[in-house]
């Protein structure tokens, strides 16, 4: 339960960082903004990684693999699309 | 070693922040998004040496398989679908969540043994808000592209439904907590929240999918979240947290521009409540008198003015225009027209979605406007060109009480000295309300395609 509160201390104090560093994005660029976050939101790709090479039983490794290759979906076609409109903002043409 | 990798775990969220913190700027963005991705690479490299891992067959194939189809969907995804990709890949993320939970869960429940409570409502929570996200996710964005009806689909009692399901869900959950090592309650559990997932955005009609998206952003954060919770991991509960931030920031500014609240997007069946009040709103009024153009004397405007602002809509976006309104635009500086862009948040489909579209023309960034950095300059503009907008222009948004846009930040067209409107028809937008600036004595409407009628002004532009 200690590590309970520890874990909920660090998500609510990172959710206000989260605040503070997303309200600086300007509008321009939002589009990329949500495609960039949702790659991060792949992390989950973490557990994944643990789940599907801990080789616990058959079912968790299946359940494992799956999640390998959602969160990698995420995570590869997340921060190369957000690449992909990034470059397309230039100054001048 | 187990405090190296936590070590890993932190630098990765430190490089989210910076990365998340460098997006504030069009110049430093693509470094801020390289560095996210260096974060993440090191908090995966940090997970291989986990002592846990002992088999890699499955990672690699499964790894393999991700990157393949990641890759394939960024490259492949034209900019006007970039709300479905993200929504699809919300989904993915929201998916991937509820399947680390459920192999927690199967990995942790022993026969007559019970969880901890702390770690068995991480994995309910888990489960529960990465289902919603994935199946509620693939909804939107089959919505979105239209392969599942853009209009709400409506029966009685949902709300009542909606809430039986999940009041069932956590019933099943509480079950479980007394009456471990049954996999049916669980995966029953699990259907639960798929099915919630899908009747929570099924309601929701097409044009307000784009809160959904901002929404089920928010919601793929959390997931990642939760499932830090389950395996009491720090980095994915921050970075779970900042990109649940992200999302609620993003639907709060997209319920704004629209002029809803944020219940009323979830509970309302809202395309269909604006449908409603739309049907008795305008169409019937009677016509009044408009003042319709030439492609020469719209040219000839454009072409001596000193300032023009482009107020482009979606209909510039269907119309696939935005080559056009650059190449107009060049034509127009050459002539030492000062050119801008005004951007209202919901131009697009998604926040920003306009600007990607345009910054693909190759429209230099300095030249987008938001909302309120370009308002106060319609005062001193001499022509505003709407291309396929009517909602975001119309001065029924301030003068008009009883209007169901009453109250939505509206770009100030109506102040420029001129404004022409490339439309189709005089019918209305999507929400159904006349605009008065149709009437109005200095507006000159030019009918037609928007990319028609855009390479008419620019072969006119020459001429002039």
């Amino acid at each position: 339960m200690e590590e309970l509160i520890v874990a909920l201390t660090v998500f609510v104090l990172a959710v206000f960082v989260g605040f503070e560093v997303i309200a600086k994005v300007p509008p321009l660029l939002h589009t990329p903004l949500m495609s960039g976050a949702n790659a991060i939101s792949g992390i989950t790709l973490v557990g994944a990684l643990v789940a599907a090479g801990a080789q616990a039983t058959l079912l968790t490794t299946v359940l494992g693999f799956l999640a390998v290759a959602f969160a990698t979906v995420n995570v590869v076609g997340g921060f190369l699309v957000t690449h992909r409109m990034l470059s397309m903002f230039r100054r001048k043409h | 070693m187990a405090a190296l990798i936590e070590l890993a775990y932190l630098a990765a969220a430190a490089l989210f922040i910076i990365g998340l913190k460098r997006m504030a700027s069009p110049a430093t963005a693509r470094a801020g998004n390289f560095l996210s991705a260096v974060g993440m690479l090191i908090a995966i490299v940090g997970t291989l040496l986990d002592r846990h891992i002992v088999s890699f067959q499955w990672i690699v194939v499964g790894g393999a398989i991700g990157s393949g189809l990641g890759l394939w969907m960024a490259r492949a995804v034209r900019m006007t679908a970039m709300p479905q990709m993200v929504g699809i890949l919300n989904g993915f993320g929201g998916g991937a969540s509820q399947l680390v939970g459920a192999a927690e869960w199967h990995r942790l429940m022993q026969p007559g043994a019970l969880l901890p409570l702390d770690t068995a409502v991480s994995i309910y929570m888990s489960t529960l808000i990465g289902g919603v996200t994935f199946a509620g996710s693939m909804v939107a964005a089959g919505k979105l592209q239209e392969i599942v009806p853009g209009r709400p689909v409506l029966f009685p009692f949902q709300h009542l439904f909606n809430l039986v399901l999940f009041l069932g869900g956590a019933a099943m959950g509480m079950y479980l907590l007394i009456s471990p090592g049954r996999p049916e309650v669980f995966a029953a559990m699990n259907v639960a929240a798929l099915l919630l997932g899908v009747l929570l955005v099924i309601p929701i009609g097409g044009a307000d999918m784009p809160v959904v998206i901002c929404l089920l952003n928010s919601y793929s954060g959390l997931a990642a979240a939760t499932t830090g919770f389950v395996i009491s991991n720090h980095g994915l509960i921050i970075s779970g947290a900042l990109v649940g931030a992200s999302g609620i920031i993003l639907t709060q500014i997209m319920c704004r521009a629209m002029n809803r609240s944020f219940t009323n997007v979830l509970f309302g069946g809202f395309g269909a409540a604006i449908a409603a009040s739309g049907g008795s709103g305008g169409r019937g009024a009677a016509p009044r008198g408009v003042r319709e153009t030439s492609a020469e004397e719209a040219a000839l405007l454009l072409g001596y003015a000193r300032s023009v602002i482009v107020v482009p809509g979606y209909g510039l976006a269907v119309a696939q225009a935005q080559h056009q309104v650059r190449e107009l635009a060049d034509l127009l500086e050459k002539r030492g027209v000062e050119v801008k862009y005004a951007i209202h948040p919901v131009a697009g489909r998604m926040p920003g979605h306009m600007n990607v579209l345009l910054a693909e023309a190759n429209v230099p960034y300095p030249k987008l406007f938001d909302m309120e950095q370009i308002n106060p300059a319609f005062e001193w503009t001499d022509v505003a060109l709407v291309v396929g907008a009517n909602d975001v222009v119309n001065p029924a948004a301030r003068n008009t009480p009883n209007s169901p846009i009453y109250g939505m930040p509206i770009l100030d067209v109506d102040k420029a000295r001129h404004v022409i409107f490339l439309k189709r028809s005089l019918n209305p937008g999507f929400a159904g309300i006349d605009n008065e600036l149709f009437y109005n004595e200095k507006t000159f409407m030019l009918f037609g395609n928007a990319r028609d009628s855009l390479m008419k002004l620019v072969q006119e532009v020459k001429n002039v």
